[in-house]
This record gives C-alpha cells, structure tokens and sequence, in this order.
C-alpha cells in the first residue's frame, strides 16, 4: 500500500462518513432538547427515498435534499406532537415509525429501484485541496460534506457558546430551571425536534443522492440505529459524534479492506463488524472503562480528561414537561 | 418594593391550599411566613412568583395591579424566589447559570458577566468560581448564585424558601447577613419561609402566620417561642420527654471503615451501635452520612475495614443479604425510592413479606393489608394505589411495610417534610421498634431533631466523622460547629 | 343514547377507519381501486381453507413472540431482541433436525426444547449487556438481531449449504419426522396452536397470580423502588428477558419446522417487530393478544395476495398495520405506555 492509496482511502472514509455525521449531529440536537426521536432507521430509508425521487423528476439534487428534510421534520412532528401535546410514550411512537417509514419507502418507491437518478457534483475548494493529506481528505469532495463540517462546527457553537444553546440544553437537562427563567421549554422542544429530523432526512437524501447513490428497498436500513448508538457514543455532542461516524466509517473501510484480501471468509466479518463495533462502543461509555483508563493518567490531567470523556445523557431526557407543575418544590 | 396581596385563593380540587389570604409587606423589612405543613406558604410564594395563577384574588406592587402568567414575569415585576432545591442546570457552569434566560444577543458576553458575577458576589461576601459546575457547588453556594442572578436581574422582592435546610452553620451565618444587608441597606422586601422558629427569631422583623390556608396574624419579633406556636397550631404539642431503651449489648461495630462514593471517599470510620439506640448524623448533604447508611445497608461495598452485625461478619453482605438479616433501609424519596407508583397497597404488602412458595395468596394479604391500614391509620383501601396517597400517607405506608422484628432501622430524613405533629406520631412509631430492641441509624437536616430524638450523635463534613456527641450533652449549636469540620 | 356516549362507542373504530383510508389512498395512486385491492387482500386471507390455514400457520409464532413480550413489557423492558430470539430459535432447531437423529418423537421434542434454550440464551446475552455492561435493551437487542441474521446467512451458505450449492436461500428439507406433524397439506401444525393456547394462559395466570409477577410488575414501573422492596432487578431482568426468549425461540422452531421445511434466508422476516406492535396495540393485555396477532396475520397474508394479483408491493400491509398503531398508540387510551413519559412528573399541590 502506497501513501496515494492511503490518502484515498481516509478520503473515502471522511466522504462516506457524512451522512452519519449529519443524522447524529440531528439527532444530538433533538435529545440536548429532552425528545428521543427513536424513528432515525425509518426516518432515513423514507427520506433516502423520497428525496432519490424528487431529485429524480425535478431534476435538481436541491428539491431532492428538500423533500427529504421535510419527510424528516414530519417524522419528528409526530414525535413532538405525541409527547409533548398528547403526552405519550416517545419510544413506542418513534419505533412504530422506524418500521412505518421501513413500509412507506418499500412501498412508494416501489417503482424506482436501481435506476440512475441526481448525484451531488464534485466540487474540490481550489488552494485548499492541494495541500498534501490534508487537502484530498477534506477538501477534495462536495457540497454535501463540506455542509457537514460548518454544520458540526455551527451546531457545537450554537450549542456551547450563545444564549440559544443555553437555553436549548436547560430544556433538556432541566426544563423547571428553564421555566422559571422565562423560556417556552416544549416550544424549543418542538422547534429543536423538527430541526434535528430535518437534518435527519437530509442524512437519509445524502445517502441517495450522493454517497450510496440510487435507490433500493432497505437502501440504507440499520443505519439510523448506528446513527443513534453514535450519538450516545458521541456524549451528546456533536464534535465528538461527528468523531465517531468518522470512527465507524474507518473501521468499514477496515473491514472492507479485509474483505478484499479474504473474500472467502470475510463476508460474516464485514456485514457483523457494525454490529459487534456497536455494543462494544456502548459497553465502553456505559462500563466504568472508560474511569479505569482515566485513573491510569497522572492525577492532574484527570479532571479535566473524565470532562471531555465524560458520557451523561441530558438529565430530562424522554420526560415530559408540564410547565407550573413539576418541580419546585 | 411594598407587596400587597388581597385575598388569594388558590384550590386544588378539594383542597384549600390558599382561601382568602389578605397581607401587606412593607420594603426594607424581613418577614417570616410561618405555618405547619399544609397550610399554604409554599403555595402562596408560588403564587406571588408566578409559578402558579391564583382562583382568585390581586397582587399589588407599589400600589399598581399585577398579574403574572409565569415566574420571568414576576421577576421582571421585581418579584424573585430561591426555591428550597436551588432551580438551575446541574450540567452548567455558574456562569453559564447566570447568563441562562437573558437577552437573546447572540454571542453570550461570557467575560463581561463573569467579571459583574465576581463584583456582586463580593459586595455580598460570597465566593463562587464562575466557572465551577453547579454539580461540583453545594446547596448553599447555588443558592448564592441565585440570589446573585435575581438581584442581577433587578429582583426588590426576595423569597427564600426554607433556606437553611442542608447548609452549614457557617454558610447560615452569611447566608442571613447578606439578606440583613440587602433590605437595611437596599430597601429590599424579604420574605423568609420556614418552620424553623429560631431562625426566624433571628432573622426576622415581623412574622405572618398561615393556619389551613387562612392568614392568622402578624406578630413583630421578638416574640416567645411559645406565642408562635400557639399561633401555628392553636395548641401547643407536648414536648415529648425522651425514653431511653438503651441496652448492653452492641449491635453494629465499624471499624476502620472505608468507602467511596461518586465524588467522595470516606476513610476510618469507627462507629457502635448499641442494641436498643437511636444513633443520628448531622452534616450537609453529600458530606458522607448518606454514604455510610448505604455501606451498612449493603448497597454500596466498602474498600476496607469490618462490619459487624449482631456479631456476624456482614461487611460483604449485598443490600438483599442485609435485608434477610433484618436491616431495613428507607430513602428519603418516598415514591422514588421506596413506594412504587401504579401498584397498590396490597401489592406492596405482598412484595415487602418473605415470599412463600410461588402463587400470592391474595386473600390472605388483603387481610394484612387491611389490619397494617388499621393500625397505622392510613386513609386508604387495600387497592388504593399508592401514588394517590397523601405525602403523610405514603410516609405511613413505608413504616407498615417495615418486617418485624427488625435488628437495625437505617433512616433518612424520617421526618422532612410534615408537620410537627406528624413528625410526633412517626417518632412516636420508631421508638417502639427501638423498645422491641431494634436499634435506628439515622440522619437529618434538622439539628433540632437530631439533638431531642437521639442517644448519640456523630457528624460528618467532607468525608470525615466528628467526635461522637451524646444528644443530652449537646446543643444544636454545637452540632452547626462540627458539621463546619471544626472540633 | 346521548351523542357522546356514541361518540365513545365507535372511538375505538376511528384508528381503524384512518387506517383503511390511507392505504386505500396509497392503492388510488398505484392506480388500483381500493375495492379490488382491499378485496384481493381479504380474500388473500380467508378465501378459502387453505388460506385461512395459512394465516393460522403464521399467526402461531407471531404470537408466541407477542406473549412473550408481554412477560418483558411487564419488567419494563424494550425487547427488540424478540426478532434475533426467533432466529436463532430457528437455527437451533434446524441444527438438530440437520445433524441429529433421534428415535420417534424424542426429535421434534428436542428440536424445539434446543430453540427454547437458545432463544432464551440470545436475550440472556441482551439482558446481560444491559445489566452488567449499561448497553441499553434497545441497542443490545437490535445488534443481536442482526448477528442472528448475519450467523443465518453464513450457515446457509456456507457449512449448511445444500450440496447442489451456491443457492443462498436455505439448506436441505428436514426429514419428516424432524417436522412438526402438519394438518393436511397446509403449513399448519395443529399442536403449534395448542402451544399458543399453553402459551396465553401460562403468562396470565404467572402475571396474575404469582411473585414473580409481581416482582416484574414492580421492577417495571419503577426499578429503584422495586429493588429497595426485595427484588433482585438483575435477576427479574434477565428471567424476564430469557423467558421471552424461549417463547421466540420456540416460535423460530415452528418457523422452521412446519411453515417451512428448512432454514431460509428470511427466517423470521420481521415477526419479532410486528410483535411488538401486536402488544403495543394490546395495551399489555395477553388475553387480547391472539386476536390481534391473527388480525396482523391476515392483513399480512391478504397484502402477498394482493402482490400477486396487482404487482403491488406487499409493505401495504405493514403500513395499513403500522398506521393502526400509530393512531391508537396517539389517539387511544393506552395509559400503561406512559412509564417513561410520565415518570418524573408529580400533580400534586406543595408539600
């Protein structure tokens, strides 16, 4: 293996990355507000499909991108909807859409398979792409992944840095705080859970318009629960999210890698490594591994190494808020 | 500010939390709104704050007509309240805290408040690190915090609501010279809720009493202690005289204990407890008493040393080995960590018993349950679920559900939260398990209760044991010094 | 009778009737009317004899699964693991009836005592990760439903490939006596509904009647309480998970062993998650649930039918199910799903 095959290949891995990065930036943004939209793997295939279809008869990748975001606010509506107005379980609402969204894109897209459609154009940032390594893995690409750096960039800033993200994260770590600052807790909720599907559905038209091109049934199934096991993996932030869909894609890329050099055997491997990497990451952030390794570091360090480690789910999280009810005691 | 309030109700179905409350509070002044559990105060703070709308009734500010639709409304009217468990965002920093609800500027001027957080804090003698997590702060600090944030945002009507529940004395101390300071010097209206009627003997200007929703009257401090309560009750509970049970034999022996919680480690604990004694521990919450009722109630494992129970070696017993034997543990969250909502008394009463065999007898256990109901006078039916009991109720259901005989009762907080004459009757229940020979370990924020109701007393501050104190050498007093970590 | 009480007479009905008219609208645009298409499906289901010993055939280990559910629901536990339960209920199964030979009943017996075992192993596993490791039932579950999936794939392919070769679709029939005994020349097996009947008052009279019951009822709606009163949430965890595994496991073995002849590809097919609409539909009901597993079970089988007839996708079906749900999990009363929605709030008044 040569440095050009190399470079190519951790190229390939940050483009084939994008999409998951999109939905668990989406996804991060929905759960720091309080709601699980539990539907990522049916919001997906149903938005992959929708927007391969809209690209296809307008012609144009934008309208396909924007159907998508819309079937994905729409998922995430229902989800708000039932929580927040009609206050019922948000788990079995999203998983009954996981599997309705499954249905829908069978179905609707039943007469679009495997046939070509839009793809997003290469478009390679001049100056930037031509420094060695460095250009070719991020800069050499299109629209779509250079969105989803500003989007990782913007969505941490927002988050962390303005008034907007300290608002967003009280509603999700303790909605009664908020209240009792003046802010309109299950508006930011319905507002951040449409913005999250949204981005939700873009994920899903960035596999079928862009990166796993065309349209089939099951086009892009599993993904969204990868997605969702990312963003716990992630602590609920979208840099460390965006890390680790860059994270599975590279061990894809392994797996794949592999598969070339065993074709034989190596099929169980390459279709298994996603779910074996999921339950082993889980078991990682979930076990006290992750204090072990921390208590092997020099006692300075660790305070701030268990900060940027640290995995805790928004404390309010898939609760419901009533305002003037809860809390204060 | 001069607050008027004219004739709030405020019913909650059957319920007459507020009905017909009438009072005027003058700025400058602090007032202490006194009165049993039940009979409004909190709900009327939440009134005047916002947090609830009244029936019926106006609130008047300066003489002009308000009404609030929520808390940031009264806060921008000027009217602010630190609720007991501070309202703000574990997973934020202080200043993050402080900045969280204000204007919508889309870069947030992190140095600019950090710099006006340290200044005010300062005025006010307080010490908080801006950048510090609320979950790293004790309840004092964030109820600084708060306070700072209220004042910040132009409050000129303070409501602390029982603010001196889990602080130290010595926070206590500059905790109530701030508030001093803000209504001499600033003209602020202070409105102290409490039940503790030395603090506010010695905080307060005038007291207002609330008696079953209704305002009963104003009395200016100083005023005797006996006045007061007569007041709150209409008569006054007899001052129960303490028995003891005590007896030779030693029941639970630590020694060299160790263990460790989330964020903090408790070393050499060396602790007896005698057959027959009520044994409490003082200290602010999260100082390592809580820890340590856990580490004998087998939930958590200690690192080192030895427990012995009854003479058994129990130090690697888990939580249902101690239970088989005979340790009971009640929490504190009654229906978080001790009921289970949804279920009904009978289905508790099946669950708490040894298990015989393999199908439930229901039969036989709604005659249980009906005869535990009877005796601990609990307002409900065997199928009663217990999440629509009454808190009082629900503290009853927990102490029918206890096995007996028992060998050590491990309690927290037995009484917080009822009233005086409810805190009587449940004293009343513990101690005749302590007479049938069980011994209770126990801690509580209420130093008074602690002082009347032990044989000994131990605190704890930042992981470490005091001294032991016996309860009748002791005062209060003495206790605030060594929860402060001084000898 | 006054209006409203009419009104909540027929509430019930609304979901159904949205239902109907949202697949009815998909066939309009597909260019089929929905008399013919709804017709197809009913007839697809109870046509003649044969169909409706077919739908029972299917009903059987769908509802196996959903009564299982039940028992985890009960502990509060989200077992989307029930699909990866059946599979490799099925491989077990087809394990024995490929490499074993054991005298007269004694294999069938085995067959489907190995499918319980290792379906109650498969959610051990998931019970396990979520005990010991944190690993949430959902994610644990799912993994585990596709390494099933995946295991399956590769037996077929590989060291259970037919010696004909390179198929891919399933392995060699079972000989006769390693299958169920069949009624007729259907898919049915006639001792498989007794094992639903079993099945169904088993998880009723236990849920009613016993501690263990009760332990997982308390576990379920509210773990540290529940674990402070005595029970052991561990062990009820994974008791409950593993007996619902043993239930999907045995439904994997009547999968394989009467509604097909051999392990295939698909084996289960997405029972296990139409399971768990079956029970979120029944509200945790056991007793409601062979009727509604047998209504999921027709619609199925009438949308093949009407694939067969109209060319059109048979995910109609799913999606008339699925939006069933979706309306009655909204709209009805199905206040037991509440748990996690609801389990911080309080409605008191203060103190």
């Amino acid at each position: 293996m040569n440095d050009s095959e190399l470079v190519r290949i951790l190229s390939s891995i940050v483009l084939q990355s994008t999409p998951l990065a999109i939905a668990v930036c989406g996804e991060t943004i929905t759960e720091r507000a309080g709601v699980v939209n539990l539907s990522l793997d049916g919001t997906m295939l149903l938005s992959a499909m929708v927007g391969f279809v809209a690209g296809l008869l307008s012609k144009s990748v934008w309208v396909g991108f924007l159907a998508a975001a819309g079937v994905g606010a729409l998922f995430a509506f229902i989800i708000a909807f039932g929580s927040i107005r009609l206050r019922k379980d948000q788990f079995a609402v999203g998983f009954v859409l996981t599997l309705l969204g499954d249905e829908l894109s069978a179905f609707l897209g039943q007469n679009y398979t495997r046939i070509p459609g839009q793809k997003v154009s290469h478009l390679g940032i001049p100056l930037l792409k031509d420094i060695p390594i460095l250009g070719p893995m991020f800069f050499d690409h299109d629209l779509v992944v250079y969105f989803t750096f500003i989007l990782v960039g913007v969505t941490w800033w927002w988050m962390f840095r303005t008034q907007h993200g300290l608002r967003l994260r009280s509603a999700g770590e303790r909605p009664e705080a908020g209240f009792v600052r003046g802010i309109n807790v299950n508006r930011l909720r319905y507002i951040y859970t449409l913005v999250g599907g949204s981005l939700v559905g873009i994920a899903g038209a960035a596999y079928s318009l862009d990166i796993k091109l065309g349209w089939s049934e099951g086009h892009t199934r599993g993904l969204g629960w990868i997605a969702l096991a990312i963003v716990i993996f992630g602590g609920w932030s979208p840099i460390r999210g965006a890390f680790g869909a860059l994270l599975f894609g590279a061990s894809k890329a392994l797996a794949a890698a592999l598969q070339r050099r065993f074709p034989e055997e190596s099929v169980v491997v390459f279709n298994a490594t996603p779910w074996v990497l999921m339950i082993a990451v889980l078991l990682l952030v979930g076990s006290d591994a992750t204090d072990r390794l921390i208590a092997l570091v020099p006692r300075r360090f660790q305070s701030r190494l268990r900060q940027l480690l640290r995995v805790r789910p928004p404390g309010a999280l898939g609760t419901l808020f009533i305002p003037g009810e809860a809390g204060g005691e | 500010m001069k607050v008027a309030l004219r004739d709030i109700r405020k019913y909650f179905g059957q319920v007459k939390a507020n009905d017909g409350i009438s009072l005027v509070l003058e700025s400058g002044q602090i007032y202490g709104l006194l009165g049993e559990n039940g009979a409004g105060k909190s709900t009327l703070m939440k009134i005047l704050s916002g947090y609830h709308q009244p029936d019926s009734g106006q609130i008047e500010l300066d003489d002009k007509d308000v009404k609030f639709s929520s808390p940031a409304e009264a806060l921008a009217n000027g009217v602010g309240m630190i609720y007991q468990d501070p309202l703000d965002v574990p997973s934020m920093r202080a200043v993050e805290n402080y900045l969280l609800g204000r204007d919508l500027r889309i870069n947030l001027a992190y140095s600019a408040a950090t710099s006006e957080m340290i200044e005010n804090a300062s005025q006010l003698g307080f010490k908080i690190d801006p950048q510090a997590f609320i979950d790293t702060l004790s309840i004092g600090e964030r109820q600084q915090l708060e306070l700072l944030r209220l004042l910040a945002l132009g409050a000129e009507v303070l409501i602390l609501d029982e603010p001196t529940t889990g602080i130290s004395a010595e926070q206590k101390e500059g905790l109530f010279a701030s508030i001093r300071k803000l209504a001499k010097e600033s003209g602020k209206t202070v409105i102290l809720v409490s039940h503790k009627l030395s603090e506010v003997q010695e905080l307060c200007d005038h007291v207002l009493v609330l008696c079953k929703g209704k305002f009963v009257g104003e009395v200016d401090i100083p005023c005797s202690t006996e006045r007061l309560v007569q007041m709150m009750f209409k008569e006054i509970p007899p001052r129960s005289s303490r028995v003891s049970y005590l007896r030779e034999k030693n029941l639970l022996e630590l020694s060299q204990v160790e263990f460790e919680g989330e964020r903090l480690a408790v070393t050499g604990i060396n602790l007896t407890v005698r057959a027959g004694e009520v044994f409490g521990l003082a200290g602010l919450e999260g100082s390592g008493q809580k820890l340590l009722l856990q580490a004998c109630a087998g939930l958590i494992q200690p690192k080192r040393g030895k427990i012995i129970l009854d003479g058994e070696d129990v130090t690697r017993f888990s939580y249902h080995q101690m239970r088989a034997a005979s340790v009971a543990y009640l929490p504190a969250g009654r229906l978080e960590e001790g009921l289970v909502a949804g279920l009904s008394l009978i289905e508790h009463v099946a669950l708490a018993r040894p298990q015989k065999g393999f199908v439930v007898d229901w039969n036989y256990f709604e005659r249980i349950t009906q005869s535990q109901i009877d005796k601990y006078q609990i307002v409900g039916r065997p199928e009663t679920l217990v999440h629509e009991l009454s808190g009082g109720n629900q503290q009853r259901a927990l102490f029918a559900l206890l096995r007996s005989p028992l060998k050590l009762l491990l309690l927290e907080h037995p009484t917080r939260g009822l009233d005086v004459l409810s805190a009587q009757w449940i004293w009343q229940l513990l101690l005749n398990r302590v007479e049938e020979g069980s011994s209770i370990l126990y801690y509580s924020a209420d130093l008074d209760e602690l002082v009347e109701r032990s044989d000994r007393i131990a605190a704890f501050s930042g992981g470490v044991m005091s001294r032991i104190v016996t309860a009748t050498e002791t005062t209060a007093d003495e206790l605030g010094h060594l929860i402060g970590g001084e000898e | 009778m006054s209006l409203g009480r009419i009104a909540r007479y027929l509430w019930p009905a609304v979901p159904v009737l949205i239902a109907l008219v949202i697949t009815g609208l998909l066939l309009v645009v597909f260019g089929v009317s929905p008399q013919a298409g709804f017709g197809a499906m009913l007839r697809g289901a109870f046509g003649d004899q044969s169909r409706v010993l077919s739908v029972t055939a299917f009903w059987v280990p769908l509802a196996l699964a959903s009564v299982g559910l039940v028992v985890s629901f009960t502990a509060g536990l989200w077992n989307i693991g029930v699909e990866g339960q059946i599979v490799i209920g099925a491989i077990a199964a087809s394990w024995l009836a490929l490499k074993f030979n054991f005298s007269g009943p004694l294999q069938i017996i085995f067959e489907l005592l190995a499918a319980m075992i290792a379906g109650a192993i498969w959610a051990g596993v998931t019970a396990f990760l979520k005990t010991r490791g944190k690993v949430h039932e959902i994610f644990g579950g799912l993994a585990l439903n596709n390494l099933a999936i995946i295991f399956t794939n590769y037996l077929i392919s590989g060291p259970w490939q037919p010696p004909e070769g390179g198929t891919f679709r399933g392995t060699v029939p079972f000989p006769t006596k390693a299958l169920l005994p069949l009624y007729g020349d259907s898919r049915l097996s006639p001792i498989s509904v007794v094992m639903v009947i079993a099945a169904v008052v088993i998880v009723f009279l236990l849920l009613r009647g016993s501690y263990w019951g009760l332990k997982l009822k308390a576990l379920g709606k509210n773990p540290s309480s529940a674990f402070l009163l005595g029970v052991s949430s561990e062990r009820e965890t994974i008791l409950a998970l593993m007996f619902c595994g043993a239930l999907a496991g045995l439904g994997g073995a009547v999968r394989v062993t009467s509604w097909f002849d051999s392990l295939r590809q698909s084996i289960s097919g997405g029972i296990g998650y139409l399971a768990l609409l079956v029970v979120m539909l029944s509200a945790f009901r056991v007793l409601l649930i062979p009727f509604i597993a047998y209504f999921f079970s027709a619609v199925l089988n009438g949308s093949i039918t009407l694939q067969l007839r109209t060319q059109l996708h048979s995910s109609l079906g799913g999606i008339l199910t699925g939006v069933l749900v979706l309306m009655v999990l909204l709209f009805g009363e199905l206040r037991q799903l509440k748990r996690f929605s609801e389990g911080r709030v309080s409605s008191r008044p203060d103190e």
